[in-house]
């Protein structure tokens, strides 16, 4: 019997505003317990929450990017439980009216054909506190510092049919929210937290079978490993005529397996109603369409325009518009540099691996893109070698000095008098009769070596290309 | 009855409140009378009015985005029956 996984995401997105959702607390992460606070976030009898405005501007701008459709009359719910790291005894949420419903996003299967996945909706929200539990006794500490920074919930359709999916499906909503600068879309930091709802049906029932819950996984790759082990193990469930059972599972990454949350199952009864402290939302249409003629260049788009207007091979442009700021370094070495495939090559090779040493992001690089066309047009010029623009990129990466610079103070310009080039080959020949001979016995790889040597003495600044003829013309 | 003991039960354990029986019993009724009362309203024909979550019809009240600075922790702490190092101490509860 061959079964399929039914699986629908719940992903919490902390955004980067600078003060709290409805108080003028900051957000900042890292402070001493308990000093970003005030009455509102303590839950203090008698204050007045008021909700932040560039909350609402980013809920509209990840709306507008998933092609909601937007409510324009808006209503916060408080929704109840009792827990320590709430302290009002609700959370302040959207329930019957949320921002945005019925949305999309696509993404890329494993064989390249793309699929739509659908948004149920999308609302705002508050955070909680957090609870330190003590090791030796029953008791929790409290920090109320996270308490009331924004969050966005977005709910997925269970349209994603594998754990790869799920995957894709994560990455593309987290480029999502850092092209639109909206969050830092971390999941290791909690920026990003993500519950998955699955369940298992035979291949072409219609019906959806009893789905668990997974909580508890902090990065893409525990998502995808949390929901693969549910998978074996509502199959074998299935398999062995068991029921599987209604409830909320904790992945454990040490374990490698998901386990029954601990404590009592509660059936959710959280007693929604409209909060009377926050007064409705309401957006005008010239409102959204402010924030949609506002709205910068989407990856998706962005990744058809690269194709159509400088011809990169799939693999390059997935790579370089991974972020807004890569993509914007391209184009502007491009614009200096004009020719995007060496551009997109040095980028993805050359500087990637120097960003990826020190864990750097594009932006916090050191590099220029005028600093790369100058490099690259020096090559092209025939005035440095491939190999020397290596050491002279690191050397800019390190001081951010120009290219320019370091060729004209350190004396590295590329050796293309004949002359001097003429009586470096004669040396290197008569240094080597072994490897000319074997050339002229037919061995012409030999060539590379003896090139070799002759930048080894010129200190990598002859021209390679020039030598290779001279060596031919001398020993061939 | 318009709400059963079990119900009431119910909504104590949510609210973490105990009672003993006596008392769930008055409660219930209690509440059961003022469910009674409430009904009434069940009684107009309300088909075609908008359900209203305000009592006045005020829109979009919004804050800049910007950081006030309003407690210490100190002043923070002091209506904590029990504080430890700046933090707030609690029963465990899972």
């Amino acid at each position: 019997m061959e079964f399929e996984a039914v699986i629908g995401l719940e992903v919490h997105c902390q955004l980067k505003t600078k003060s709290k959702i409805f108080c003028s607390c900051s957000t900042d992460f890292g402070a001493p317990p308990n000093t970003h606070v005030c009455p509102i976030c303590l839950g203090m009898p008698g204050v007045l929450p008021v909700l932040n405005k560039k909350v609402l501007e980013y809920a509209l701008k990840l709306s507008l990017a998933t092609n909601c459709s937007i409510n324009n009359r808006n209503i916060f719910a408080r929704k109840h439980y009792f827990y320590p790291d709430l302290p009002k005894g609700y959370q302040i949420s959207q329930f019957d009216l949320p921002i945005a419903e019925h949305g999309w996003i696509e993404i890329e299967k494993q064989d390249g054909t793309k699929k739509r996945i659908g948004i149920t909706r999308i609302h705002m929200e508050e955070d909680a506190g957090k609870l330190i539990h003590d090791d030796k006794r029953p008791l929790s500490y409290v920090d109320l510092n996270r308490t009331g920074t924004p969050l966005l919930e977005i709910v997925s359709e269970p349209e994603i049919s594998a754990p790869e999916e799920a995957g894709e499906y994560l990455k593309v909503l987290r480029e999502l929210v850092r092209y639109l600068e909206i969050s830092d879309g971390n999941m290791e930091e909690g920026s990003l937290r993500c519950d998955a709802n699955i369940s298992i049906r035979k291949r072409g029932d219609t019906e959806l079978g009893t789905k668990t819950e997974l909580k508890n996984m902090n990065s893409f790759r525990h998502v995808q490993k949390a929901l693969e082990y549910e998978i074996r193990r509502q199959t074998a469930l299935m398999l062995d005529g068991q029921k599987i059972v209604q409830e909320t599972r904790l992945w454990d990454e040490a374990k490698g397996i998901t386990l029954p949350m601990r404590g009592k199952e509660e059936a959710h009864d959280y007693r929604y109603f409209p909060d009377p402290d926050l007064i409705p939302v309401e957006i005008s249409a010239e409102w959204i369409d402010d924030i949609k003629n506002g709205l910068i260049e989407l990856p998706a788009q962005k990744r058809e325009r690269f194709k159509a207007q400088y011809g990169l091979p799939y693999e390059d442009i997935r790579s370089l518009t991974a972020s807004r700021a890569l993509a914007d370094f391209f184009e502007e070495c491009v614009k200096k540099f004009n020719n995007p495939k060496k551009v997109a090559n040095w980028i993805m090779v050359e500087l990637m691996k120097l960003l990826k040493q020190d864990a750097l992001d594009i932006a916090q690089c050191k590099i220029q893109p005028q600093h790369l066309a100058e490099l690259l047009l020096l090559i092209d010029e025939g005035k440095i070698s491939g190999k020397i623009a290596k050491d002279i990129l690191e050397k800019t990466y390190a001081t951010g000095r120009p290219p320019t610079d370091i060729v004209n103070e350190e004396g590295l310009l590329q050796v293309s008098d004949d002359d001097t080039l003429y009586s470096v080959c004669k040396e290197v020949a008569t240094e080597n009769p072994k490897e000319v001979d074997k050339f002229r016995a037919g061995k012409k790889k030999v060539i590379g070596f003896l090139v070799g040597q002759v930048m080894k003495k010129t200190k990598g600044k002859a021209n390679p290309k020039r030598v290779n003829e001279i060596l031919i013309e001398l020993i061939g | 009855m318009k709400i059963t003991k079990e119900e009431v039960s119910h909504i104590a354990s949510l609210s973490r409140l105990s009672f003993e029986p006596e008392e769930l019993d008055v409660i219930s009724l209690q509440l059961n009378d003022i469910l009674i009362y409430i009904e009434k309203l069940n009684g107009l024909d309300t088909s075609g009015v908008e359900p209203v979550t305000h009592a006045h019809d005020l829109v979009n009240a919004f804050r800049d985005d910007e950081v006030k600075e309003w407690l210490s922790n100190d002043e923070a702490m002091d209506n904590a029956p029990q504080s430890d190092n700046g933090q707030f101490k609690v029963p465990r509860i899972i």
